[in-house]
Parts: structure tokens; sequence; C-alpha cells
């Protein structure tokens, strides 16, 4: 009865994650396999691995598969690690901490477009930007971020996005720290340093694998910034493998090449699943 | 020489200076967005940057009469809200179910539910498109309610399962005990009590809705594109025009910026994905 009960709840979630997941997957494996362009209706037979060849030989896959990697893992560093650090920075009270807060956590609130249309004009144009002008105030030459720094900029767009998710995520496992054990840390002679290292860091591994696991999801199918700030170039240098698929299959109505692009990003995102989980996967409450 | 007290008072005001000034710092381009929005063309391109002009509201007129705010606004509320209340219908149950009832394979379930998530969303575009064409969902609010319901799915369900695994078990043995049949064990007894985690629960996955862009930017046009997919029309050529992308910008971000605003509270309060003890 019980168990019955049980699985009526869960079939709904269940049964449309199941249909969610297999028929956009299994097409996608169907379309990988046959000639398939949008501009030549009518000739699609069986090619076998010709799509992935395709897909694997062009110029831009080692750069894209290089990028995504670089992406996920500086936007992992530094929201993580800025995050723990500017967390715990506005964990005690002072002056103003509430609206110090909203501040912070702002950014996350930004839709990923309107994000790198504001970095890429106001702030980043070499000409009229926020940075040129301070450059040019200091006597330096104006620095033209997207064109010489493509990808770093991406990544200062995405932190500047989820940085604020860390800090929310770390601001309220903070709050549940027990302050009776800081303070007789503290009584004992334990510095601020020692408190943060030996107390706050073992109190948020856990909503740090959190932070880790739910960005990676995001991270690895960046897609907006990309499209709208930089187009993946100059050349290929911020293109990452979701941006490749759009550009080089996706734009030319290639959807055998494009499915087969699709299919290589489900395997990279189930390697780094695969070590992520391993990594952290202990500290998640599952 | 200082005391221990001032000593302490002078840190926490170091301490607070600088959270100010890191603040401010990461603000700044909302800030500095907020203020274009009103300035003329002119102004918005001026080197050094002009902090003192008199503010005009031309901006924001342009940007409705050139791409019917208003609508988009009426589109992405629908979205947002409509897929992330099915989503919890659908959820809630679930993850009652999995979090009361615990098998073997609960753990495997939940991580087969984020692992879903982990497809990308451009991977599996070209039968998303092909689907929705077929079925008519191009372009149109219920395709992407659809999908957004199922994007954020998983994420919900380990939300709410994190939480209603955190609730006190002896309440719900005692309604049990006086006959509480399941659907009154969730109306009556469940959900009050976690209400406060189902809420924080919505309001990222709100959150998440209104900004969502890959599937907002491809699968509709004009007639169901929420706000995502509206200032992207602004990236190209209007793009040089900073004031009324600006303005577009701040119209766009400012509804969910408000509302973040007044749930932080009940986000820094919920978003413990089980993950404190």
């Amino acid at each position: 009865m019980k168990r019955t009960i049980t699985r009526l709840l869960m079939a709904p979630s269940v049964i449309l994650l199941l249909i969610w997941m297999i028929v956009p997957l299994s097409m996608t494996i169907y379309f990988s396999t046959i000639r398939f362009n949008l501009l030549y209706p009518g000739q699609n037979n069986f090619v076998g691995w010709m799509n992935f060849e395709f897909f694997i030989t062009d110029p831009g896959f080692m750069p894209a598969v290089l990028n995504t990697l670089i992406l996920l893992i500086s936007v992992l560093i530094i929201t993580v690690v800025l995050g723990v650090a500017l967390s715990a920075l506005i964990d005690k009270p002072f002056f103003g901490q509430g609206i110090v807060r909203v501040l912070l956590i702002s950014p996350f609130f930004i839709m990923p477009t309107v994000n790198a249309l504001i970095w890429k004009n106001m702030m980043m144009n070499p000409v009229y930007g926020v940075f040129a002008w301070i450059s040019q105030s200091l006597g330096l030459e104006p620095i033209d971020w997207l064109s010489d720094f493509p990808l770093m900029s991406v990544i200062i767009m995405v932190s500047w996005q989820w940085l604020p998710f860390a800090i929310l995520v770390f601001v309220t496992a903070l709050q549940s720290q027990d302050t009776e054990q800081k303070e007789a840390a503290q009584m004992d002679g334990a510095t601020g340093w020692h408190i943060f290292r030996y107390l706050t860091i073992p109190h948020l591994s856990r909503p740090i694998a959190v932070v880790v696991m739910i960005e990676t999801i995001f991270l690895l199918a960046v897609f907006a910034e990309i499209f709208v700030s930089t187009g993946g170039g100059p050349g290929y240098d911020s293109t990452n493998l979701a941006y490749l698929i759009y550009n080089q299959a996706l734009l030319q109505y290639d959807v055998g090449v494009a499915s087969a692009g699709g299919l290589f990003a489900v395997i990279l995102a189930n390697i780094v699943a695969f070590f992520l989980i391993r990594a952290v996967g202990k500290n998640l409450t599952v | 020489m200082m005391t221990l007290n001032q000593q302490r008072k002078f840190k926490t005001f170091i301490t607070g200076a600088f959270a100010w000034f890191i603040a401010l710092l990461l603000f700044f381009p909302i800030f500095w967005m907020f203020i274009t929005s009103f300035k003329t063309e002119l102004q918005a391109i001026s080197v050094p940057p002009s902090l003192f002009f008199e503010p005009t509201l031309e901006n924001f007129g342009i940007v409705q009469e050139r791409s019917d705010y208003l609508k988009h606004a009426f589109n992405s509320i629908i979205t947002s809200f409509g897929s992330t209340f099915i989503a919890l219908v659908i959820g809630v149950p679930a993850a009652y179910a999995m979090a009361f009832n615990p098998t073997k394979k609960t753990k495997d379930i939940l991580l087969w539910m984020l692992s879903t998530k982990m497809l990308p969303a451009v991977g599996v575009l070209v039968p998303i498109y092909i689907l929705s064409r077929d079925y008519g969902l191009l372009d149109s609010r219920t395709g992407l309610v659809i999908i957004f319901t199922l994007m954020n799915l998983p994420i919900i369900i380990w939300m709410l399962f994190s939480y209603f695994k955190d609730l006190p078990k002896e309440i719900l043995e005692a309604a049990r005990m006086d006959g509480a049949n399941p659907w009154d064990e969730i109306v009556k007894v469940v959900l009050p009590l976690s209400i406060g985690g189902i809420s924080s629960t919505a309001l990222l996955s709100i959150i998440l809705c209104w900004n969502e862009a890959f599937w907002s930017l491809n699968l509709t046009a004009s007639e169901a594109a929420p706000l995502t997919a509206m200032i992207a029309s602004y990236s190209s050529p209007e793009g040089l025009f900073w004031a009324k992308l600006s303005a577009a910008s701040t119209l766009a971000c400012a509804p969910i910026v408000i509302f973040g605003w007044f749930c932080q509270k009940q986000l820094v309060q919920g978003l413990t994905f089980g993950a404190v003890k």
C-alpha cells in the first residue's frame, strides 16, 4: 500500500523526466548518423561516423573543448574562493550589513544577455567604456578587452553572475555555524585565521559541493554571454562547445553534424560529472 | 594605545568599510546601466563619463514603442511563474515520497534526475525544435512553459527533497496515528511546515526561468518572446545606442531585481540544499 502510493506520487516526475531525456536524446543519436541538412531536404541517407569525424576534425574543436574546460574551472575557482571570503567577511554584523548583502547578490538577478551587453559596451568598450576611462586617467593605454582577452572577458562576465549565487549559499550556511564553538576557540586564543581555516571552511564543505555541482550544470552550457558579447571570436578564442555547435553546425543548417556535436557535449558533460560526483559527491546529501 | 574594546570596534569598522567597497564595486555595472538609461545618447558615450546631467525619460518611451516592452514582460511573467507553479505541483509529491519513504533506489533516482540537467541544451536543440514545430509549440508561451518546467524540475525536486528530509518525523507519525491519509498529511502537515523551503525553491526557479536565454532565444520569435529574447534584439546594430540599450536592459531586469530584493531574506534562509547540518 505504502509502496504503491510512493510510486504514484513519484510517477509524474519520473515519467516526464524520462520522456524529456529519452526522446530528444534518441532523436539526436539518430540524426547524428544520417546526412541531414535542412538546406538539402530528402537526402537523409545513413552515413555512420561521418558527422562525428566532421565535427571532431573541425579546426574549432580542440579550442572549444579547452575553452569549455578553462571557463568551467576558472569560474568555479573564482566564485568559490571569493564567495567563501566575502560571505565570511559579511557574516559579522557591521553598519549597513543588510544593504551590502543585497548589493552583493544583485548580479545574480541580471539576465545573461543583459550582463553581456553591459560589460561589452559600457564597461569594456576600448573607447567609451568605464575601464578605458580608468586606464586613460591613470595614463595607461586602454585595453580592448573583447579582442585581446576574449575568453577572460567571458570569464569575468560569467563569474560576476555566479559569484552572488555562491555568496547566497555560503551566507545561508554560515548562519547555522555554531557560535559557541567559535567563541570557545577565541577564548583559547585562536586567531581569526585559525577559526576561518579550521572551523568555517570545514563547515562550508557541503555548501561548496552544492555550489560546484549546480554551477557546473550551468557553466558547461554557457551560451548567451558568448552569443551576445564576443560571438566566439576572435577566431575560436572564446568559442566553447555549446557555441561551436551552434555556430558551425546549426547556422549552416547541418543538423547531422550539430547532433554529433551535441552528443559529444553530452559525453564531455558526463565525464566532468563523473569526476565531480566522485570529488564532491560524498559531501552531497542525496 | 587602544583598549581591547576600541580595537574590536576599529576592526569591525575596517571590515565594514571593506565589505561596502567590494559590494559597491560589484554593484557598479548595474548602477551604471541604470544611470545610463536616463542619459541622452550623446551623454551616454561621453568621456570622461558624465555623472551630473539632466535625466530624461525619453529612452523608456522609445523602447516601449519599438519593441513593445509590456508584451514581452507579460510573456516573462507567464512563463516563469507558470512553469514554476507546474513544476512545484509535479515535484512536491515526488520529493515528499522520496524523503519520507526512502528505498535503496532513492539515491540513484535523485542522481539520475540531476543528471538529466547535465544534457547540454544545445545538444538537444534540434529535436526539441522539430518536436515543437510539429506540435505547433514554436513561438508559443505554452511551449516555453513546458520546457522551463522540465528544465527546472530536477533542481526543484532536489531542493524540496532536502527540506522534507529535515522535517521532524515525529509530527508525521503523530498525524498518521490520528488517521490522516497521505493527502491530508501533505496538505495539512507537510506543506505548512515546509512553506519556507517551498517558497525559496519557487524563488530560485522563477529567477532561473526569468533569466533563461538559450531556449527563449531559439524557440520564440515575436509573439512569445520573453524579455531575454527582446534584449538580444538590442545586441547588434542598436548596441551602439547605449542609452536605449540601457533603458531596455533596466526595464528587463527591474522586475526580477526588485522581486529578488524583497525576497532576499527568504533566499538567504532557504538556499540550504540540505547542505547544512
